[in-house]
């Protein structure tokens, strides 16, 4: 390591460190402003601001104290509604009294009478005659079975009283998260550029500071001392950049309140491409982008010998750049639905979501044609292009997934698992998780046409929230990125993406890609299969003599870079002799079948 | 049940021991003071600078060789009693074989060095050599190589890959020119020297200089220059590992000498890889090649003779390949360092890359005999069907970007390589076909 590259390392390595101090800089203070940007309905407004009026105008100096307020208060005012507008025993047994003993006809009608005019007996005389209107007109033999009804419609109607006159668990975490944000102040808010200078841009200074010098190195393989290394070995740097993407994950998923400050470090930037403030969502694409790009400059330089490399990385920098980064914000900045044109069903799970159908169906031509453009493309596009190309095409081309660990990813592509028990493991649980999606968008398009939210006494909307938590957020999120250091680069796509299973079941039924080794080159030396992200023991192939046609095989082409006897080439061809015999040259003696 | 006893988990072994698997039901031990599985010696050099780790090294899983009932025996053979069929151990108990392979592999060559026995001087073939260069290369200041070949150029890598300054001393006017005509072992010099290898050529070890406690000091060149240094590398070549049949009946010469069904001068008993000497190499071969696909081949050819289908060994046209540093070499038919009688030449080398091709063909009949490639991945499978059909150096590079292996985008120089190929013989009518858009129309 160069001194330039040691001092890059150390402005990246402070960069880093002032970027997550940057959460703790601001002070929290709700103010009327506050409440006033945060809340837009004026009901909502008055009755939050009379909830945690006990916390206006204090200062916080933690995030956490002032969510732990925020939490407590909203949760009294919960307990407080639970108690007054919830349905008691004895307002049943005051229904109970307008019918007669035996021989019972039901009317909603004899509810009004039952309790009394104020604002809570209004409630629940609505709510039960909302809930009981279709017992209207039946039959009770006497006063005890009717009671038994009324008593598991009382369950069901304070199952739901805190959503609709308090706070649900929803509710509580978006008001956090906007009051958080409203509240903020300090340098962070009074400075944000120079802080945005000072962390994310000196993180970018300070890691091509580090990449750039390796242009001095002569072109070719760069593997020295990957096993050696405590961050790409498995050691502990490794531990601990696994650990703090995970933890980034689980604050971007579930607490979002807590990175408020990195939102507003990147309000500038939000402002100029959209014209909003940024979310947590703009925060994460913003650096997403970044480190493709960053990691990008990396991996070119360091696979400056190999034009594949190069041009497969320019294309995952463009797409990401473009398409997931650029055009979806000016689209918002248009007023038109942002879409990012390139996210596929079913890897884009919500792309057939009744809000995702509405929004593109009722925003005119453009919606409708980007409508067209998803469904297209899953049908038609996917099937052909990876006949002609293989799902290279997508993988390590096009995809943000595959194109964060192409770049951010590279450095641990050689951890993943190579043994057949991985591969056995992998093809169950990524095709679970195809039939999983498969089954849950039919299930929420069949909700969308015939408005019926169950299908055999499931929910379909429950289903939806599983997928969303378990797949869209722990798995592709939190596991995907955040195992990188510990299982290669490729766990999401490898054992979970839903799109990799489909690609991978046209790959490898029928396409015109293979990979082809090369006679009897092979010296079994093994730089293939250990650098194979996706766990592919592309040796016990080639030293056999045999092509590899794998559903998981990306195509990044890393295994052909690889070798050093030049074995491997990516290649379409004819499909006839794709799963031709295994063959090794150079023996006369014996035909060999291997 | 005839038990089959194979010393040696090489390449050669292992694949005698997996083709007897195939074709037969007999018992099969394979026995190895080496290691306890198979591991690729060719990987050598990645598991010291940190490419790899020992594991990855290994061909196939741990539990391969159980399901495929192959005994794996983790000793070192003493003896061969060939009288009583039995082979004595350092620590199990002898063991009684029908039917004995050896694949004993090769050992580096010693010429008799004063202080090549000193702590800090290793050769470069076993795992047990690995352990031994990675102790004697902590914080040393220098080390140096002795003898140019495809190992002694891997260990110069590897001390690189460590920023250790390295000597490579060799014998030859130009790096492997015993072996690659001039014009690509001094390209290949160039490559070595612009990796600030302090490459020696015409230099000669005389010998090791030892420190008061046994330890390397420097050595001595031939003309007297002394190089001080901490670790020296023998890399002059290696020699059948012949050190247990020597003191048996088993014929040996430079290696263990074999017919062409492999088999020695006594019954039942086989050499196969780096070990065997032929006493009637098939036509154009040397009786002693110590590569990779020699000891695959070999372990294919005897396993069909002991299941029973008696086969001679008879190699395809040669093959080989090897990277020096960053360029990849490729060479199908043969390309002798200096021209035949009979045969012509034609070399391109780019202008600034690093890339190469050199092609021999007879004089005459203009047949094409063979190619080295450097930088430019060739099909295997081409070259193979030309050289067994004879064709003619037109022909070749007629279909040269068919015979292209390089990945997809990379840059072709067909076309350069033709038209310079033209100039020097202006009677020559090659032409090239136009490549397709996008692969497809
Ligand atoms: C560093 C290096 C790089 C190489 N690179 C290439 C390359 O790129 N391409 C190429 O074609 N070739 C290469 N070679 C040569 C190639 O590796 C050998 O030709 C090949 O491994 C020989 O295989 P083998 O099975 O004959 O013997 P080996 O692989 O040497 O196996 C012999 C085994 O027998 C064991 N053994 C010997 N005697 C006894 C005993 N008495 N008891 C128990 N066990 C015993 C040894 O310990 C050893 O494990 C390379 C060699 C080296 C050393
Ligand atoms: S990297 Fe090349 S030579 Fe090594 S095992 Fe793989 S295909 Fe064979
Ligand atoms: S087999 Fe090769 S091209 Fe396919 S994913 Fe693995 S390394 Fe990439």
């Amino acid at each position: 390591m160069s001194a330039l590259q040691k001092t890059g390392m150390s402005i990246f390595i402070t960069a880093s460190v002032m970027l997550i101090s940057v959460l703790f800089l601001n002070q929290y203070q709700l103010t009327e402003q506050a409440f006033m940007s945060a809340v837009s309905s004026d009901s909502e407004l008055k009755m939050i601001a009379r909830d945690l009026a006990p916390m206006k105008d204090k200062t916080y100096s933690f995030n956490v104290n002032f969510n732990k307020d925020i939490e407590h208060y909203l949760q009294s005012s919960n307990k407080e509604v639970k108690s007054r507008f919830s349905l008691t025993n004895k307002d049943i047994n005051n229904v109970l009294t307008q019918f007669s003993e035996q021989g019972i006809k039901y009317s909603t009608e004899k509810i009004s009478g039952a309790l009394d005019g104020s604002e809570e007996g209004k409630f629940k005389v609505q709510k039960l005659k909302d809930y009981t209107s279709w017992m209207e007109g039946r039959e009770y033999s006497d006063l005890a079975s009717l009671e038994e009804h009324l008593k598991n419609t009382k369950n069901n109607i304070n199952a739901n009283v805190i959503n609709e006159k308090g706070y649900g668990d929803h509710k509580i975490k978006a008001l956090k998260l906007a009051l958080t944000r409203q509240s903020s102040f300090g340098p962070i808010t009074e400075n944000t550029l120079l802080w945005l200078l000072l962390t994310i841009g000196l993180g970018v200074v300070g890691a091509l500071m580090y990449i750039l010098p390796k242009l001095g190195l002569l072109p070719g393989i760069k593997n020295d001392h990957i096993f050696h290394s405590p961050n790409s070995g498995r050691g502990w740097i490794g531990y601990m950049v696994g650990f703090l993407l995970i933890g980034f994950y689980v604050i971007l998923y579930w607490f979002p309140e807590y990175m408020t400050s990195w939102m507003i470090l990147v309000d500038p930037i939000s402002l100029v491409l959209n014209g909003n403030e940024a979310s947590q969502w703009f925060f994460y694409g913003f650096l997403y982008t970044l480190a493709i790009g960053v990691m990008g400059i990396r991996m070119i330089i360091k696979y400056r010998h190999s034009k594949y490399q190069m041009i497969r990385t320019y294309s995952v920098i463009f797409f990401q750049v473009a398409f997931a980064f650029l055009i979806p914000e000016i689209l918002i900045r248009l007023n038109k639905p942002s879409m990012d044109l390139k996210n596929i069903w079913p890897l884009n799970y919500t792309f057939f979501f009744d809000y995702n159908i509405e929004n593109l169906t009722q925003t005119g031509s453009i919606g409708l044609g980007m409508l067209m453009w998803g469904i297209i493309l899953t049908l038609i596009g996917v099937p052909i292009i990876t006949y002609f190309y293989g799902k290279r095409w997508y993988c390590s081309w096009v995809c943000g997934c595959g194109g964060l660990a192409e770049t951010l990813g590279d450095p641990y592509r050689q951890l993943s698992d190579k043994s057949l028990k991985a591969w056995k493991i992998e093809r169950w649980m990524i095709h679970s998780v195809l039939v999983f999606v498969v089954v849950m968008t039919f299930g929420t398009l069949y909700t969308y046409f015939t408005g019926s939210s169950e299908i055999i006494g499931i929910s379909t909307y429950d289903f939806r929230s599983v997928y969303g938590f378990v797949i869209g957020a722990a798995f592709a999120g939190v596991v995907g990125v955040g195992f990188y250091p510990f299982m290669g680069s490729r766990v999401w796509c490898r054992f979970g993406c839903p799109l990799a299973a489909y690609l991978g079941i046209v790959q490898r039924f029928k396409s015109r890609f293979r990979i082809t080794t090369n006679g009897a080159q092979c010296i079994s030396c093994g730089n293939c299969s250990t650098y194979c992200e996706m766990g592919i023991d592309v040796r016990s192939y080639a030293q056999k003599g045999q092509n590899i046609v794998r559903a998981s095989c990306v195509g990044c082409g890393v295994c052909s870079s690889v070798c050093p006897r030049g074995v491997l080439k990516l290649e379409n061809k004819d499909p006839k002799g794709r799963f031709g015999e295994a063959i090794l040259i150079g023996n006369e003696g014996v035909k060999m079948k291997t | 049940m005839k038990h089959v006893v194979i010393i040696g988990n090489g390449i050669a072994g292992i694949t005698a021991a997996r083709h007897i698997r195939k074709n037969s039901d007999f018992n099969i031990t394979v026995i190895s003071a080496e290691s306890e599985y198979f591991w690729s010696r060719t990987a050598l050099m990645y598991i010291y600078m940190g490419h790899m780790k020992y594991e990855h090294t290994k061909p196939y899983e741990d539990w391969f060789w159980k399901k495929n009932r192959i005994n794996l025996v983790h000793d070192y053979v003493k003896a061969i009693d060939t009288s009583s069929k039995k082979l004595l151990f350092d620590q199990n108990k002898p063991l009684s074989y029908d039917i004995l392979i050896l694949a004993t592999g090769a050992q580096p060559n010693k010429f008799g060095w004063p202080g090549q026995d000193l702590k800090g001087v290793s050769g470069m073939v076993s795992l047990q050599d690995l352990k031994k260069i990675e102790d004697h290369t902590k914080n040393i200041n220098r080390g140096v190589i002795i003898g140019g070949g495809l190992i002694g150029i891997e260990l110069a890598e590897m001390l690189n890959s460590r920023n250790i300054p390295v000597s490579f001393l060799v014998r030859e006017s130009q790096f492997w020119d015993n072996v690659l005509p001039q014009q690509e072992a001094s390209m290949i010099s160039r490559h070595i020297k612009q990796h600030h290898i302090d490459l020696r050529l015409k230099t000669e070890l005389k010998e090791i200089l030892s420190d008061d406690h046994g330890y390397v000091r420097a050595v001595v060149t031939g003309d007297g220059v002394e190089i001080p240094c901490q670790f020296v590398g023998l890399t002059a070549g290696v020699h059948p590992n012949i050190k247990l049949v020597k003191e048996s009946t088993i014929e040996t010469n430079r290696g263990i000498l074999v017919n062409e069904f492999l088999e020695t001068n006594i019954p039942d008993i086989y050499a196969i890889g780096d070990c065997a000497e032929h006493k009637h190499p098939p036509p154009g071969r040397a009786p002693v090649e110590q590569v990779w696909y020699t000891g695959r081949i070999m372990g294919e050819t005897v396993a069909q003779t002991v299941s029973g289908n008696k086969t001679a060994y008879q190699p395809g046209p040669w093959f080989n390949s090897a990277k020096f540093f960053d360029i990849e070499y490729q060479t199908y038919g043969r390309v002798w360092n200096k021209l035949k009688e009979n045969e012509a030449e034609f070399y391109w080398e780019h202008e600034s890359e690093q890339l190469a091709m050199h092609f021999v063909f007879d004089k005459v009949s203009k047949t094409f005999l063979g190619i080295n490639s450097f930088g430019i991945r060739l099909r295997h499978e081409f070259f193979d069907q030309w050289l067994k059909n004879s064709v003619s150096i037109d022909h070749v590079l007629k279909h040269l970007k068919e015979a292209n292996f390089d990945p997809e985008f990379f840059k072709s120089y067909e076309e350069d390589i033709i038209s310079a190929y033209k100039a020097d013989y202006p009677d020559s009518k090659v032409s090239i076909k136009r490549k397709k858009v996008l692969g497809i129309f």
